[in-house]
């Protein structure tokens, strides 16, 4: 392994997990009850009328 | 009565369905050997460049088209094309949104049966490649053959149900238990729990392939660091040039361009679909670029550490080429016999790519469900059905042409691969310049908790389509004219491009049907200055 696969492999990875951490950082520390988004409890397969 | 809207349950949900849809067996198995087979790390560049010009933009684009859409209740691609062109003609194009989830599925689901079956004779001790080392290899070449029928057509069918049959009857079987579930109960649920067992069990994988060290003494140049160094060492040219060099070559841009693309399901239909399912003031910004990078969290950081390092380190180069079937099925299974804990590990491994192509098959079959419900009328378990029966024959013909698997490949060719591009294309002229770019940045910002770059509007408008237009004739000169050629040899692959040309005139059918029903509903008038609130329209 080179110098140089050290780099690509150090900036390739680590940009991603940090884009990754950020993103999920900022997903997460809203309050629970603004991600949740309300789906009907029991899902309607929409067969009543058919 | 108007039927309830279904909905996603939470955030989260959305976005690890996303991220599902887009992590498959590709982010394993073809992106570590197309990047060791193009430059190594230099592929990382052209990589990173194609991400942030062309997946994100239209991952952003496709997400807000998809939110818009739902406002006016569309769930389907013709429909809110439709919406969104405010002309028919585009309501047809959308049939693309049906027609690549569906065809896909056909051959996709089989290809998840088959990791399935691998997982499976693992964990119970079938999968054995016998005691001489020397013919791991072409054991698992045969094993791989028997298993697929791909000696001669008709194998899986005859003579009984072959073993492959039955795995492809299990697969089939869950992926419509969970369809048939719903949004939030069948698909969010699967994938709040599959997502991250599927990262458990890649970490496990990746911890066990780090900590090989140099395992046989007979080759010590085939260390665990020097499979790292051939997957990330920047490679230099044909002619020795320096490693930099090797960026001027258009088939290094044209494959990270062709991976990032696949890898994101960018131009699939199915986020449309997905991002249908939201409202108004839901985000779609920070939603869709977390969903991008937990993919991209996939490749680059599982599958570009474990795939190509592991081959190497057991079976030197030759481990590390193949593409993805001979990648996956002939030299993993080898690696797999030579690895202490072998047995362990190949069924954790196979079970994790189970588990990363249902989440992606799972979105496939939603946007005909949704279509279907929406053109015809017809409650869940009626269009269950019938997208059932549609693609459990595309998919018996698929095993039934199991030789040198010409059925499958030719699907991929001109459904997986030159539509995708197609569509993808569409989906930005639609969004950048038939609906506006000005516009649907606006209607992204509605909700949004990142603030979409500026810059964006000149992206999606400019550098995404010039880009993907650029990449895909490079891309169809290279490639069509062979593709052409055999299929006027006619056989399996004119039959099978006769199946891709049959589903479209039955889709196109059922969009002709629709079309009026969607108009005497009213549900695609004027909406769209409501829709935007103060901020008003504009290209």
């Amino acid at each position: 392994m080179t110098g140089a696969g050290w780099v690509f492999m150090l900036c390739s990875t680590g940009s991603v997990i940090s884009l990754m951490v950020f993103c999920f950082y900022r997903v997460l520390s809203k309050p629970a009850a603004a991600n949740h988004m309300h789906a009907p409890l029991e899902i309607d397969t929409h067969d009543a009328g058919t | 009565m108007t039927k309830p809207k279904e909905q996603w349950g939470t955030r989260l949900g959305i976005i690890l369905a996303v991220a599902g849809s887009a992590v498959g067996l590709g982010n394993f198995l073809r992106f570590p050997g197309l990047a060791s087979q193009n430059g190594g790390g230099a592929f990382m560049i052209p990589y990173f460049c194609a991400l942030i010009f062309l997946g994100i933009p239209v991952c952003w684009a496709e997400w807000t088209m998809g939110k818009y859409g739902g406002q006016f209740g569309f769930n389907s691609c013709p429909a809110i094309f439709g919406v969104l062109g405010r002309h028919k003609f585009w309501r047809y194009i959308g049939v693309l949104g049906l027609l690549i989830p569906i065809v896909v599925y056909m051959y996709y689901v089989l290809i998840e049966s088959w990791c399935l079956m691998y997982a499976w004779h693992y964990l119970t001790g079938h999968l054995s490649l016998g005691e001489d080392p020397t013919k791991y290899v072409e054991k698992s070449k045969a094993l791989f053959q028997g298993y697929t029928g791909s000696d001669q057509d008709g194998l899986m069918v005859e003579g009984g149900v072959h073993v492959s049959v039955i795995f492809w009857i299990i697969t089939f079987a869950v992926n419509f238990y969970y369809i048939y579930r719903g949004l939030s109960k069948g698909i969010e649920k699967f994938c709040s729990w599959a997502m991250p067992m599927m990262g458990v069990l890649a970490i496990i994988v990746l911890v066990r392939v780090l900590t090989l060290g140099t395992p046989n003494p007979e080759f010590p140049d085939r260390s665990v660091l020097n499979g790292l160094g051939f997957m990330w060492n920047p490679k230099s040219t044909a002619d020795g040039g320096a490693w930099y060099m090797a960026l001027a070559d258009p088939k290094i841009w044209i494959a990270s361009a062709g991976q990032i693309f696949f890898t994101l399901s960018v131009g699939f239909g199915v986020i449309i679909n997905y991002a249908s399912y939201l409202k108004r003031k839901d985000d779609v910004v920070l939603s869709g670029l977390t969903a991008s990078a937990t993919n991209e969290f996939f490749e680059v950081c599982l599958g570009g550490l474990i795939t190509v390092p592991a081959g190497f380190v057991f079976l030197g180069i030759a481990g590390t080429v193949g593409g993805t079937f001979g990648l996956g099925f002939n030299t993993l299974p080898v690696v797999f016999e030579y690895m202490p804990g072998g047995r362990i590990f190949g069924c954790m491994w196979f079970f994790m790519l189970f588990l990363a192509a249902i989440t992606s098959s799972l979105s496939m079959l939603q946007p005909a469900i949704a279509f279907l419900e929406e053109a015809l009328g017809i409650g869940r378990r009626a269009s269950c059905a019938m997208l059932g029966i549609v693609t459990a024959l595309g998919s018996l013909f698929v095993i039934y042409f199991s030789k040198d698997l010409v059925a499958l490949n030719t699907m991929d060719f001109w459904v997986g691969t030159v539509l995708i591009f197609v569509l993808a294309m569409f989906q930005v002229i639609l969004y950048a310049w038939v609906f506006g770019a000005k516009r649907g940045y606006q209607f992204a910002q509605i909700g949004a908790e990142l603030t979409l770059p500026p810059v964006f509007n000149f992206v999606i408008k400019y550098v995404s389509p010039t880009y993907l237009i650029g990449v895909f004739i490079l891309w169809s000169w290279n490639n069509l004219p062979g593709y052409i050629e055999q299929l006027k040899e006619g056989g399996v692959r004119l039959l099978t491009v006769g199946v891709i040309a049959a589903t479209l005139v039955f889709l196109l059918f059922l969009i002709a049907i629709a079309g009026p029903r969607w108009q005497a509903e009213g549900k695609d008038k004027s909406r769209g200055r409501e829709l935007l609130g103060n901020a008003g329209g504009g290209r």
